[in-house]
């Protein structure tokens, strides 16, 4: 199927795949937002949250913090690579990348299940409730984000639509900075 | 990047399509607009159809009502339910938003698609998925959900509270999927609107109902998240036992009804703007009169957007926030009449000095405006808090929000289908039978409505399947009002068979449609009837000036297309 | 106005029914200018042979007074609108003035139970009176009312009072009112609360002092215990 002609213009003077990764970000900023704010109005309220939120794995956290810290640096450096015409290095790092992902999504996986047969449920109480809710969604953009990465790094290896790589690294950093406010709110807090 | 390189798209690439390639899996904007027309008007037969059938259950309450049968409390609470949920989004959404939005933006803005095509299917896809599980909800054990369109919980969390078991998450869920469709949607209009115009089409040259669309879906994006947040907490409260909601497991119902009108009260104005869009349209052609105040409108939009995120709370004045709060809120409220208004009055002085026509689009959109006014100007006895602790979830309420919500969704959406109608299908509609259809609709709806309003006064409150245990309800004369304003639906009802029957008629049998039969401005006039794939095959526009220079002193024709060249 | 189809049984139902009127005035006029000039416009301008329309931009500050007049006027008329409705508004749900009695409403699917205080006039002894779907109170006291709910959110409505209060699981809500004319009116639920919504129709008495005391000794659990 041919692309529109009309999708070569850049009118506003921006690219027009990196307005729909703003956009989308966007978006996601308020759902993010909705469910940070209910939480704090919840945290202020209650107290006695502090109980319970003691049971969260802090150092898993904090190694997580930096493993998505560290993947995100590997999509500027994919981001740098595919602004240099080099599609094979940016799809290394871009893999590089997915490769964070997957360590975070497995220590999520380990913290969850010693959580829950600890007896920690998504119904154990309002903090848990929270906790699953926010790091579950955080992690489906994680695996989202992963997914999209190695469709672009497939394109990029072969030195097709570079563009993508900076749209996809912008979405990640964005991956990245919700877990930046997670952290502190539902780790640190206690 | 520059424009100047653009051609047309050469004929021989326009290749026959497949059944499924045109019709389930095209990515053309033109044609998903038609889906979105299609499946929004046969959601509002639907919606349409519920009214009927809770109006005739009011009105004569206990009566085996053609077509259905006896109406329970279950039913009724189900068919109102879904009544509000349809007619908000599955009818206002994809018809104003949508419909238009695709139709519309790429052709207005010179462009032959929308910036992401495949998302566009994509978002239509996910529409039709939504639409279908909520019809599907209606149909599971335990019968449709009846919590209201603003499903507050605990009732809403709860099976044991609402006894629907699976309808309550299914609705969620198509409301859910709704909102994705339209964050998909959103992107494209915005994106499209900004980055695909055609050369020589700055800012300011930008039709006021792209204008519309672009804020409309700005504001959408920006006042959902916490809503999808919320509906992901409600879900799991209903699903995996969680107590976001649930006060004995430490949590507060009352959260649900801010996030949910932090996006329902903005709402209300994402689909008023589209219908401003439209009315503009039309008032500036069939008057021949330049917009008033161009650049006011777009700020009185961005205006209205921004304030409306600052009101939410109007809807819970008495639902147990601090009442201080009120006072607050109370004051935001009134504050937005103001740029609602403005943008009013400069549609009115647009028709100053006029040479104005009566064709069916232009009858629309001016009734649009006079019945839009009683719709906001009763408003404002729902803003003064004061007043509102008497008139809250009353019918007055109710009889308010139809005369906000017919005029928009369904008054300006029969201006647009009308004016669009030959753009969109290539045919004229029938000027004779479109009139009676007006004069049907419009009369009917306001005898539909002003007895509700009276009712409301009167104290009958929303929702209530039967008002004989009520004796104050019951007072001589008000079951004749109630009586009164559903047959004033059974006539409206039978009104709207002209208008299908127009419609499909029109659209296989109509007189052929010249380009630019309303000889009017924008470029989607600058195009065949119906725009071929691709939309220009002549090349694409280059646009010379503004879209309203109707009767310019400069020119002897009444009108001057944005494309001419001076 | 409003007096003559409901009834204006409580203290500040004759408020809220003057503000109703003041706002009617208010946007009444400005409703009626905007229909008589739109129609006014809409007949004047219609379609002459040989008149070509006029090209005004509205973008000139002398063209443009012509809707931000009315528009600052708008703006001096929700002022007026909104001080009288916050005064109000203060004066039914912020100030508390101090209770003769206190009656504590109880809502649940689907029913409503009115604990009154009994002989001793205060809640929470045992010759409190707890009846289902019917309040009894005196005219001319001021109440105070505890209103809370069992299950979902259903919600208080008195139209003769002009009074209306959700009720709210987990949380108990305060507020008053005062009865100044005696009869039996509805009670009507206000807020959707599942499939009996409409079957929670409860009746309020208002009663004189005499009757309201027979009343209450006669339903007193204590006296009739013995
Ligand atoms: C598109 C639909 C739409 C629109 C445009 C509006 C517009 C407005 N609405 Fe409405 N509203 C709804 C749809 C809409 N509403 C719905 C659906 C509900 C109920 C939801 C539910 O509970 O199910 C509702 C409920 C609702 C409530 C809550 C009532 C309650 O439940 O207790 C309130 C309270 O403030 C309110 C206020 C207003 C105001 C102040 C405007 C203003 O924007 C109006 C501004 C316009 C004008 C004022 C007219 C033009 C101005 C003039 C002619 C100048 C003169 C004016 C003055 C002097 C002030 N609305
Ligand atoms: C856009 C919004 C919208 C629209 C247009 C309507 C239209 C109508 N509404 Fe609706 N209504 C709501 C939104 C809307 N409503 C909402 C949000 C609620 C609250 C729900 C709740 O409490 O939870 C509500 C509730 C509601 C009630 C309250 C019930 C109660 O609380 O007890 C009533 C009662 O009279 C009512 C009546 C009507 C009637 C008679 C119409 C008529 O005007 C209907 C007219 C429509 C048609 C006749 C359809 C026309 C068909 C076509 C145009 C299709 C043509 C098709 C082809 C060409 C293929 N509505
Ligand atoms: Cu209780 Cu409605
Ligand atoms: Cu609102």
């Amino acid at each position: 199927m041919e692309q529109p002609l009309s999708l070569t213009r850049n009118t506003a003077g921006l690219p027009t795949g990196r307005l729909g990764v703003w956009w989308l970000i966007a978006s996601e900023v308020v759902i993010f937002g909705g469910l940070i704010v209910s939480y704090l109005m919840f945290r202020v309220a209650h107290q006695e949250w502090a109980d319970q939120s003691a049971h969260t794995n802090t150092w898993a956290g904090a190694f997580n913090t930096l493993v998505l810290l560290t993947s995100s640096l590997s999509a500027v450096l994919a981001h740098q690579a595919a602004q240099a015409g080099n599609g094979k290095k940016a799809a290394r790092f871009l893999r590089f990348t997915v490769l964070g992902g997957s360590v975070f999504l497995v220590v999520k996986a380990i913290e969850w299940t010693t959580e829950i047969n600890a007896g920690l449920t998504i119904s154990s109480g309002m903090f848990w409730s929270f906790y699953y809710t926010a790091t579950g969604l955080h992690g489906l953009h994680v695996l989202a984000g992963m997914v999209v990465m190695l469709f672009v790094a497939a394109d990029a290896a072969k030195n097709k639509n570079l563009h993508r790589v900076e749209n996809a690294g912008i979405y990640w950093h964005f991956v990245d900075l919700v877990w930046i406010f997670l952290f502190p709110l539902l780790y640190i807090a206690k | 990047m520059s424009t100047t390189a653009e051609t047309a798209i050469p004929v021989e690439h326009v290749h026959q399509e497949g059944f499924v390639r045109k019709y389930l899996w095209s990515t053309d904007h033109k044609m998903i607009a038609k889906q979105y027309l299609m499946t929004g008007l046969v959601m509002a037969i639907l919606g349409g159809y519920a009214a009927y059938v809770f109006r005739m259950q009011v009105a004569y309450p206990g009566t085996k009502v053609p077509g259905w049968g006896l109406v329970t409390a279950t039913d009724y609470n189900a068919l109102v339910t879904n009544h509000g949920s349809i007619m908000i989004f599955w009818v206002a959404m994809p018809l104003l938003m949508a419909a238009f939005g695709n139709f519309l933006i790429p052709l207005m803005v010179g462009a032959d698609d929308m910036a992401f095509p495949k998302l566009n299917r994509l978002s239509f896809q996910i529409f039709l998925v939504s639409a279908l599980v909520l019809v599907a909800s209606w149909f599971v054990q335990g019968g449709g959900y009846g919590g209201s369109w603003t499903s507050y919980p605990p009732l809403s969390a709860k099976a044991e509270y609402n006894l629907t078991p699976l309808a309550a998450p299914l609705w969620l869920i198509a409301v859910a999927l709704e909102i994705v469709a339209f964050l998909l949607g959103g992107i494209n209009f915005v994106v499209t609107a900004m980055n695909n115009r055609t050369k020589g089409m700055g800012l300011l040259d930008i039709p006021i109902i792209v204008w519309m669309i672009v804020v409309a879906s700005v504001l959408f994006m920006a006042s959902v998240g916490p809503l999808v947040a919320g509906a992901v907490m409600l879900l799991f409260d209903q699903l995996l036992g969680t107590g976001f909601y649930d006060p004995a497991k430490g949590g507060d119902p009352v959260l649900w009804q801010h996030l949910f009108w932090f996006f329902g009260h903005p709402e209300v104005y994402i689909v008023l703007l589209p219908a401003m869009g439209i009315v503009a349209e039309v008032i500036t052609v069939f008057a021949r009169k330049k917009l008033f105040a161009y650049k006011t409108v777009i700020y009185t939009a961005a205006g209205v957007g921004v304030l409306s995120l600052f009101v939410w709370a109007h809807h819970q004045f008495v639902a147990g926030i601090d009442p201080r709060m009120a006072n607050i809120f109370s004051i935001t409220t009134m504050l937005i009449s103001i740029p609602v208004a403005e943008m009013l009055f400069v549609y009115i002085a647009t028709l100053y000095g006029g040479s104005i026509t009566f064709p069916v689009p232009m009858l629309w959109a001016l009734s649009f405006m006079a019945e839009f006014l009683l719709g906001g100007v009763t408003g404002i006895y729902l803003g003064a808090v004061g007043t509102d602790v008497y008139f809250h979830d009353t019918f007055f309420v109710l009889a308010h929000f139809h005369y906000t919500f017919f005029p928009i969704a369904i008054i300006a959406v029969f201006a647009g289908i009308t004016y669009w109608f030959p753009k969109m299908f290539g045919r004229m509609m029938n000027e004779t039978f479109g009139k009676v259809h007006f004069w049907g609709t419009v009369i009917s709806f306001n005898f539909i409505f002003i007895p509700l309003f009276m009712l409301g006064v009167r104290g009958d409150h929303r929702r209530i399947y039967d008002y004989t245990r009520f004796p104050d309800q019951m007072q001589p004369g008000m079951q004749g009002l109630r009586e009164f304003a559903t047959i004033a639906m059974l006539v409206l009802l039978a009104f709207q068979f002209i208008f299908v029957a127009n419609f499909f008629y029109s659209m296989f049998k109509g007189p052929k449609a010249a380009k630019n039969p309303w000889k009017a401005n924008t470029l989607e006039w600058d195009t065949a009837s119906p725009p071929p794939h691709g939309n220009f095959p002549e090349g694409f526009p280059a646009v010379y000036r503004g879209p309203y220079e109707y009767s310019s002193p400069n020119r002897s024709d009444d009108y001057w297309p944005q494309s001419a060249p001076s | 106005m409003l007096g003559k189809y409901v009834a204006q049984a409580a203290s500040f139902s004759g408020e809220v029914d003057n503000l109703i009127v003041l706002i009617t005035l208010c946007v009444g006029f400005w409703f009626v200018v905007a229909e008589i000039v739109l129609f006014w416009l809409i007949f004047r301008f219609a379609k002459r042979p040989g008149v070509k329309a006029k090209y005004i931009s509205g973008d000139l500050k002398k063209e443009k007074r012509w809707v931000s007049y009315p528009h600052f006027a708008t703006l001096v008329f929700d002022a007026l609108i909104l001080v009288s409705a916050l005064r109000v508004w203060n004066e039914m749900k912020v100030k508390m003035p101090q209770a003769d009695e206190t009656v504590r409403i109880i809502a649940q699917q689907w029913a409503w139970t009115f604990v009154h205080p009994g002989l001793d006039g205060k809640l929470g002894t045992p010759d409190d009176i707890r009846i289902v779907d019917e309040l009894h109170v005196e005219k001319g006291k001021t109440y105070h009312y505890e209103l809370a709910s069992r299950d979902v959110v259903h919600s208080f409505s008195v139209p003769a009072f002009r009074l209306k209060q959700d009720a709210v699981p987990g949380r108990v809500i305060t507020g008053w009112f005062k009865p100044t004319m005696t009869g039996a009116f509805d009670i009507q639920c206000a807020e959707i609360c599942g499939i009996g919504h409409a079957l929670m129709p409860a009746r309020l008495f208002v009663e004189d002092h005499d009757s309201h005391e027979a009343w209450v000794k006669e339903h007193s659990p204590v006296a009739e215990g013995g």
